[in-house]
């Protein structure tokens, strides 16, 4: 097939930055189509450059073709598919069934080899874990081209290394995992007003003992005394008796057609977005879970609203051993950056989960969106200094901006994972833009295989 | 509605099963691969919620003859009244490979022009003899105009189309839907690779188009709809513009 046939020869993550040669291979056949490429993607929801070939690769296996359901136990909740089967064709199918994923993030666009990859967590983590701690059994494909099933009792070292090991120790084929039963498919939220971080942080934690899904959002323009005010959001399974009668009608998606020029999301409008969501009414009651769980997927495209230098996004985990003073130390580095973000939300995360690399452990998780400057850089790297003083981590999912040296010493875990990631690799076959970066990976030289 | 689908497993074969099995028809799934046949009947169950989505399934490949009619014969012991069968099963290739390669360019050409009209004849007397049914078959907008980038794959498929316009007058009268759907660039494992067109459509809207028109008994149905438009403009250029444009 000449070149002049291939598809357009450049991949990005969500972020759409950075940019790198590469093409998407797809095939219904995952046995087959894996048996030649280093790296599989999902729906390229990854926000950097987890799911982009290693320089010198250029393909990647793109799973969503192979989007089977095999099978589905009803007593015991067990659902095995095939990578590529997305969260939205579970939540479409199962939700007014009475079952859903025990864990789910904040899109619905990804799919079940990616939640497994990036070992995602949700508005629950603090009762339910990461999806990792549901994944019963998955099919791989290793290094060496034996198929391969792992689980919490068989390769466990395969297993915990490839839960949150972002595609790096072999190409995941199929998953099996526990589905959740649900009372009704809407969602019971409650919202309050919060002053500033302390009262935010001890919010959290307070709702968290009573509440299966908690999270907040934080206006991170205002200083000050007002540091970290926000809104904290409680949910919760609706019971049959409060939920509507008829099940959540789908919800109409707009598209974003262009990219926006710069200002539409500078600080003027994001000051102005931030003080009229501050001050909105509160709702309580019955929510629709996509606008629950999935605020941002209406918008199709909505990562075009940060322009044509892409966004990239910052998610760390402050621990609690830190005490509660450390996040009001991470919001200060940002405001004192006018490092202004769109979207930030915090969350309290439960226990460390299975996974050798997997991001959430005990402690306060921030999220933040950035529109991609010249100071991005700059930024990324104060804001890592002020997680690797705290002994926090971030989350390789959304990251395309830190440093190797930063990621090591946030990360006493990497060295294990490397081993692991050896034992079952020893030629370093499986590689992304991100290990290339971050974990020391090589690139690959182009011709002989050396 | 009970049908009966050639190229279930994959693409938009797939596609058209699972709207099918989802609204509460009951499909039955002929395939080369008992295997991928057994994992897709899985699926299609448990989408559709209930077992009885999917009556069965049978190994029947375009590359044999020989399969075509035991495997319709069990399709309709299975289902008792056969009311549609689709076949979206074909071989593709580009252009380039086929001029290289005459071995998959006559293999080409006889699974979907001679064998899937020798299929298409098998299903078409089985429904006649019923007293009707749907045939819906997927040609393709490659076979309205011999075009440079795909002759030969265009050649076999303006032939099946050409059969499937002669069975509409024949057979109308007496009860035999034929459908000839001509797609127009779709996203799917048989495209991949190839640059995008613009007005690429996915598997699924062309499974909605697909679906309306069985229940309609349309003879003719581009998908996506605008391909009817791109295909009504490209059939009214001359000879000379044809020469000289790449498409």
């Amino acid at each position: 097939v000449s070149a002049s046939l291939k598809t357009s020869n450049t991949l990005a993550g969500w972020g759409r930055m950075p940019v790198v040669p590469g093409t998407e291979r797809r095939s219904e056949d995952l046995r087959a189509l894996t048996a030649a490429q280093h790296l599989s993607r999902g729906l390229g929801r990854s926000y950097g450059d987890s799911s982009l070939p290693a320089a010198g690769d250029l393909e990647v296996a793109t799973t969503t073709l192979a989007d089977r359901i095999l099978s589905f136990d009803e007593d015991t909740g067990i659902l095995r598919a095939e990578a590529g089967l997305s969260l939205r064709e579970i939540y479409r199918l199962f939700l007014t069934r009475g079952w859903f994923t025990p864990v789910t993030p904040g899109t619905q666009f990804v799919t079940l080899g990616g939640m497994v990859a990036a070992d995602v967590h949700g508005k629950n983590h603090h009762r339910d874990g990461c999806f990792g701690a549901h994944v019963t059994e998955l099919l791989m494909r290793v290094a060496d081209g034996r198929l391969v099933t792992c689980s919490p009792t068989v390769e466990t070292e395969l297993f915990r290394a490839t839960v949150g090991g972002m595609g790096l120790t072999g190409h995941i084929l199929e998953v099996a995992f526990r589905m959740a039963r649900v009372p009704s498919p809407w969602l019971w939220c409650e919202s309050q007003r919060v002053r500033d971080i302390d009262e935010f942080i001890d919010g959290l934690k307070a709702a968290s003992a009573e509440w299966p899904m908690t999270a907040g959002w934080i206006d991170c323009l205002t200083g000050g005394r007002h540091l970290g005010r926000g809104i904290l959001i409680k949910g919760r399974w609706a019971t049959p008796a409060e939920a509507p009668a008829h099940p959540p009608r789908p919800r109409k998606r707009l598209t974003i057609p262009f990219e926006f020029p710069r200002f539409v999301l500078g600080p003027l409008s994001i000051k102005a977005f931030n003080t009229l969501f501050y001050w909105q009414p509160l709702p309580t009651g019955v929510v629709h879970p996509e606008s629950s769980f999935y605020p941002l997927d209406v918008l199709r495209d909505w990562n075009r609203m940060y322009g044509r230098g892409g966004l990239t996004q910052h998610q760390c985990v402050l621990p609690n051993e830190a005490g509660r003073g450390a996040a009001r130390r991470f919001l200060e580095v940002l405001v004192a950056r006018g490092g202004a973000s769109f979207l930030c939300v915090i969350k309290d995360c439960g226990p460390e989960g299975v996974g050798l690399l997997s991001f959430p452990r005990p402690g306060i998780s921030i999220a933040l969106d950035i529109a991609v400057r010249k100071d991005t850089q700059e930024l990324i790297d104060a804001l890592n200094e002020c997680v690797i003083k705290e002994g926090g981590r971030i989350y390789l999912a959304k990251d395309a901006f830190t440093r190797p040296e930063h990621f090591r010493a946030m990360e006493p875990r990497l060295p294990e994972f490397l081993r692991v990631r050896r034992r079952w690799d020893p030629e370093g076959k499986f590689r992304s833009a991100q290990s290339v970066r971050l974990f020391g990976d090589a690139p690959r030289t182009t011709g002989s295989p050396t | 509605m009970k049908v009966a689908i050639l190229g279930a497993t994959r693409g938009i074969g797939r596609a058209i099963a699972r709207r099918l099995a989802e609204r509460g028809d009951t499909v039955f799934l002929l395939g080369r691969d008992e295997t991928d046949l057994n994992q897709s009947a899985s699926d299609l169950k448990i989408r559709a919620g209930k077992p009885e989505a999917v009556a069965g399934v049978a190994t029947c490949d375009l590359e044999e003859p020989g399969s075509f009619a035991p495997a319709l014969d069990r399709a309709e012991a299975t289902l008792g009244k056969i009311d549609a069968v689709v076949v979206t099963a074909a071989l593709f290739a580009t252009q380039d490979r086929l001029e290289a390669d005459p071995d998959f360019t006559r293999r080409l050409l006889t699974v979907n022009f001679a064998n899937t009209v020798v299929f298409c004849e098998e299903a078409r007397r089985r429904l006649l003899a019923k007293g009707g049914g749907t045939l819906c078959v997927f040609s393709s907008v490659a076979g309205e105009r011999g075009r440079k980038p795909a002759i030969l794959y265009g050649a076999s498929k303006a032939g099946l189309s050409q059969y499937l316009e002669g069975l509409d007058h024949k057979f109308h009268a007496k009860g035999l839907r034929t459908i000839c759907v001509k797609p127009g660039f779709v996203k799917t494992g048989m495209t991949e690779g190839l640059r995008q067109p613009p007005f690429a459509g996915e598997p699924d809207q062309v499974a909605v188009d697909v679906c309306r028109a069985i229940d309609r008994g349309r003879p003719v149905v581009y998908t996506p709809r605008i391909w009817a438009l791109v295909m009504f403009v490209i059939r009214l250029l001359p000879r000379f513009v044809m020469r000289r444009i790449g498409f």
